[in-house]
């Protein structure tokens, strides 16, 4: 198995394994702040991946997204509830090997049923695909609806984020007498 | 094509693999984890297991089809993570916790 894993470009090597060890770290460590991190970076080697799969735009999308806004976001969130430190509760020992033994099970099968597929797929590499160009002439015409339709999701999703944020009124009302009331 | 690119020297199933890895380790987080927020966090990193073979399987077929479901997948998540955490920060008001183990209130 291991020498099956010599013969492979050493690029896709590193960074398979990069991305594997963050990804466990993420998951194992138990200062959120830490798992945060660990995931910008695991996001970091993905990307990397990416421009290995020539999808340029997509790798540059995905640091500005995920790895600057989204990973951002959480971390507010964890300063601000105060939570950068271990203080989570460990599971029983019990949870935790069926947890594994799950999720071991999930991977066979997976592994199982997917070795073949590569032989039945029509390889057919192109090398301007994942370029802004031709990314956006497809989304403009084929994909315009749905493009759309996420605009509108993100409108909902954003109304809602607020709505959920901010205290309620009739709370506020309730106890207002040492908060200036809103004009 | 460069004759020395990834395409030719790696075959789609390493792909697979190294995704189907990915998506079990954010699932074992997912079962194992007490913390809502890295709940979260375990689902963003199931998500670009999918996000990563979408782009492998589309950059080898030569579809960009594959590219622009990433995005929209990513849409999703942005939306799911705004939500997902202003729910948190609600549920951290009342009951100044984050573990997903004292969110049975709800039972009635």
């Amino acid at each position: 198995m291991l020498l099956l894993l010599l013969g492979l470009p050493p690029a896709f090597l590193i960074l398979s394994f990069i991305t594997i060890l963050c990804a466990l770290y993420v998951v194992t460590n138990n200062n959120p702040v830490y798992s945060v991190l660990a995931l910008v970076l695991t996001f970091f080697s993905i990307s990397a991946h990416y421009v290995l799969l020539n999808a340029q735009f997509l790798a540059v999308v995905n640091l500005i997204v995920y790895a600057g806004a989204i990973m951002v976001l959480f971390l507010f969130v964890l300063m601000l509830l105060n939570l950068n430190k271990e203080n989570e509760p460990l599971i029983k020992t019990g949870w935790f090997v069926a947890a594994t033994v799950s999720a071991g099970l999930l991977l066979v099968v997976l592994a199982a049923a997917l070795h073949r597929s590569s032989e039945s797929i029509m390889q057919n590499p192109a090398e301007n695909i994942g370029l802004v160009k031709n990314l956006g002439k497809v989304l403009f015409t084929d994909y315009l609806v749905p493009f759309e339709l996420s605009g509108i999701l993100f409108l909902a999703a954003m109304v809602g984020a607020v709505l959920l944020g901010k205290k309620h009124s009739a709370e506020e009302n309730s106890n207002s007498d040492t908060e200036p009331s809103e004009k | 094509m460069n004759p020395d690119s990834i395409f030719n020297s790696l075959d789609i199933s390493h792909y697979i693999y190294l995704s189907s890895v990915l998506f079990c380790i954010g699932l074992f987080g997912v079962l194992t984890r007490r913390n809502a927020i890295v709940l979260l966090m375990c689902i963003e990193l199931m998500l670009n297991a999918v996000n990563l073979l979408f782009v492998a399987f589309s950059s080898y077929i030569g579809d960009s089809a594959g590219q622009l479901f990433v995005f929209f997948i990513m849409v999703v998540a942005a939306a799911e993570a705004a939500v997902g955490l202003a729910i948190i920060v609600m549920i951290y008001r009342n009951t100044k916790s984050t573990d997903v183990g004292l969110f049975d209130k709800l039972k009635g």
